[in-house]
């Protein structure tokens, strides 16, 4: 940070998710902070799944994986174990991070389509465990004590509470997600994804940077899950990994621009303002997913580089403030 | 000597299935092996192979292995249209671009199919009843699944090594540029190939009906199981399939004969994520 000038780029994300925390507070409904707490989820998720997709170049196709398992942990241990939220929330986005180093150590070694498949493989393969593994309740899931909200003052103001925590995580992972972008560690990380050999030639330790990469992405969904989890009020294994939901989050990269800071922000601003007017209108309710489809493939047609990264190209002095 | 019983009552079942489920890995690794796209609409036109025999024998009241032949057609019409529309633009793009472009034709379908059949459960009630063999009844509808599977098999060997459009699709995947300068067409090859992908997910998905219910999200499952026999006969090798659609059946019949049945998935995704790591090209080892 040694010249501020040089940090105009993080202005604008932040702007957007200090409006979007003050958003139900102005005007004071509890539905806009629903929508809200649904958006923030997605901007954090999305930001945290650029740092592997956009900046390293690798396709996760399971993401969600590491919000599923993270909010298993907390859960377990906030209603097992009787431990506060912020504690299950450390606790679990550090098995998150430490469950994406022991996977990224095995999975990074594959390329291309390769590890996309084994990253779906790893999400169906630790649905089906959770699916079998009694502490975590097997397939009835866990449902939360509600004495657990007592300790929040009730489960209204546990609920305002999470927004608000909510809302520091997204803010974490924009700053996560600039900060790594503006580092030697993210431009090693660049060069990875624009030819994984020649960066190795130029020092970068390709092995090293890819698995602290994956790791970084993993650790604020693990804590996101606790919080959605805790929020909902129970888990179980088919709402904690689904497998839809990860390639929703790779559409909200792609919408906005992957590899950028901007990008994966407005792109999941969009994408959950889309559709939440499709499920309500009249007209696109039945046919949604198929107009999200029609949608999803003109934009990886014909602007494979998203909103935000088609804007880079075109108008190079707007490359200063989208990052 | 119970756990013997029942592995005897399971294993010729799972065997039976096990090359049904080979069909429909044979069309994803046909794709892959071709063209380098992995097919994430395999699912949804597994599930309309499914509708497709619904509407075949329940509505128009037709023999449903003589409807494989229009659900052949159709599987092979409507893959040279989603090649055309989604997929020509991707192919030489990165593997996401593919990806996302075959996930978006998922959604597509999906959504429609979803609006025109809801997700309610639907059912081919077909039987041909069965005969017993020692512990277990095997019901001829497997059977002869399982033999159209071979006859389907047997025939994608002989097109690929006897035919010129066959050649043509080998030539292609050895090496894409080389064969367009001796001349294949490979515009359409890409398109043929993948055309036969989308067929054989279709005939497996008609096959599968004649067994189990199904709605328009069934197909997902089964392309889930596509990736792992893909993985275990080698991605890109379309006979490789079929064994490794035998080993996913035989594991499905000796699983739960030891364990829970919920634990299959456990061990089949597990096996998957092994084997792509110590041998990515499949443990027959195919190409690449």
């Amino acid at each position: 940070m040694k010249n501020w000038r040089n940090h105009f780029g993080i202005i604008i994300p932040v702007l957007v998710v200090l409006g979007l925390a003050i958003w139900p507070t102005l005007s004071d409904s509890v539905s806009n902070r629903e929508s809200a707490f649904t958006i923030l989820k997605a901007i954090a998720l999305a930001s945290s799944l650029n740092i592997l997709l956009g900046y390293t170049g690798y396709v996760s196709f399971g993401h969600i994986v590491f919000l599923g398992f993270g909010g298993y942990v907390g859960l377990y241990f906030l209603n097992e174990q009787g431990w506060n939220i912020w504690m299950s929330m450390l606790v679990a986005g550090f098995s998150s991070g430490l469950l994406a180093f022991l996977l990224g150590k095995a999975i990074l070694r594959l390329r291309g389509a390769y590890f996309a498949l084994a990253t779906i493989g790893i999400n169906e393969a630790m649905k089906a465990f959770i699916n079998n593994f009694d502490p975590f309740g097997g397939p009835i899931g866990m449902t939360l004590n509600f004495k657990v909200y007592k300790l929040y003052g009730g489960a209204s103001e546990a609920l305002s509470m999470a927004f608000y925590i909510m809302a520091g995580l997204t803010l974490a992972a924009i700053i996560l997600s600039y900060l790594v972008r503006v580092s030697k560690f993210g431009l090693g990380l660049l060069a990875i994804r624009e030819n994984e050999d020649a960066a190795e030639v130029m020092g970068v330790v390709a092995p090293n940077a890819k698995t602290w990469a994956y790791v970084l992405s993993a650790i604020i969904p693990g804590m996101v899950g606790v919080l959605f989890f805790f929020k909902n009020g129970n888990v179980e294994p088919h709402s904690a990994f689904p497998l839809h939901a990860s390639i929703e989050l790779l559409v909200m990269v792609m919408l906005g621009g992957q590899g950028t800071v901007l990008g994966p922000i407005l792109g999941a601003l969009a994408y959950q303002g889309m559709r939440g007017y499709f499920v309500t209108s009249d007209f696109f309710k039945d046919i949604q997913l198929s107009v999200s489809g029609v949608l999803l493939l003109v934009i990886v047609l014909f602007i494979p580089a998203g909103a935000v990264g088609w804007l880079r190209n075109r108008f190079a002095p707007l490359r200063r403030f989208l990052p | 000597m119970q756990q013997l019983s029942l592995l005897l009552a399971s294993l010729p079942d799972g065997v039976l299935l096990g090359f049904v489920y080979g069909v429909a890995a044979m069309g994803l690794t046909l794709i892959w092996g071709v063209m380098d796209v992995i097919n994430l609409s395999h699912g949804p036109i597994i599930s309309l192979g499914m509708f497709g025999t619904f509407f075949i024998f329940i509505r128009m009241g037709v023999n449903p292995y003589l409807g494989l032949i229009p659900v052949a057609i159709f599987g092979l019409l409507l893959g040279v249209v989603i090649y055309f529309v989604a997929v020509h633009r991707v192919i030489n793009a990165p593997h996401l671009s593919s990806l996302l472009a075959t996930f978006a034709v998922n959604m597509i379908i999906i959504g429609l199919g979803t609006a025109a059949f809801t997700t309610s459960p639907y059912n081919v009630d077909f039987s041909m009843g069965g005969f017993s063999l020692g512990f277990t009844t095997v019901l001829w509808t497997r059977v002869i699944a399982a033999v159209i599977a071979i006859a389907v098999t047997g025939a994608l060997y002989l097109f690929l090594f006897r035919t010129r459009p066959g050649k043509y699709i080998r030539a292609v995947t050895n090496n894409r540029s080389a064969a367009e300068l001796m001349g294949v067409p490979s515009t359409q090859i890409l398109a043929l190939s993948f055309g036969l992908g989308t067929m054989l997910a279709a005939i497996s998905g008609a096959l599968i009906a004649t067994f189990f219910p199904f709605n328009i999200l069934s197909g997902g499952g089964y392309e889930l199981k596509s990736f792992v026999i893909g993985v275990l006969g080698g991605l890109g090798n379309p006979v490789g399939a079929l064994y490794g659609g035998l080993i996913l059946g035989l594991l499905e019949g000796i699983i739960p004969a030891f364990l829970n049945t919920s634990w299959v998935p456990v061990i089949e995704f597990g096996l998957f994520v092994v084997i792509l790591l110590v041998r990515p090209n499949g443990i027959l080892g195919a190409k690449k």
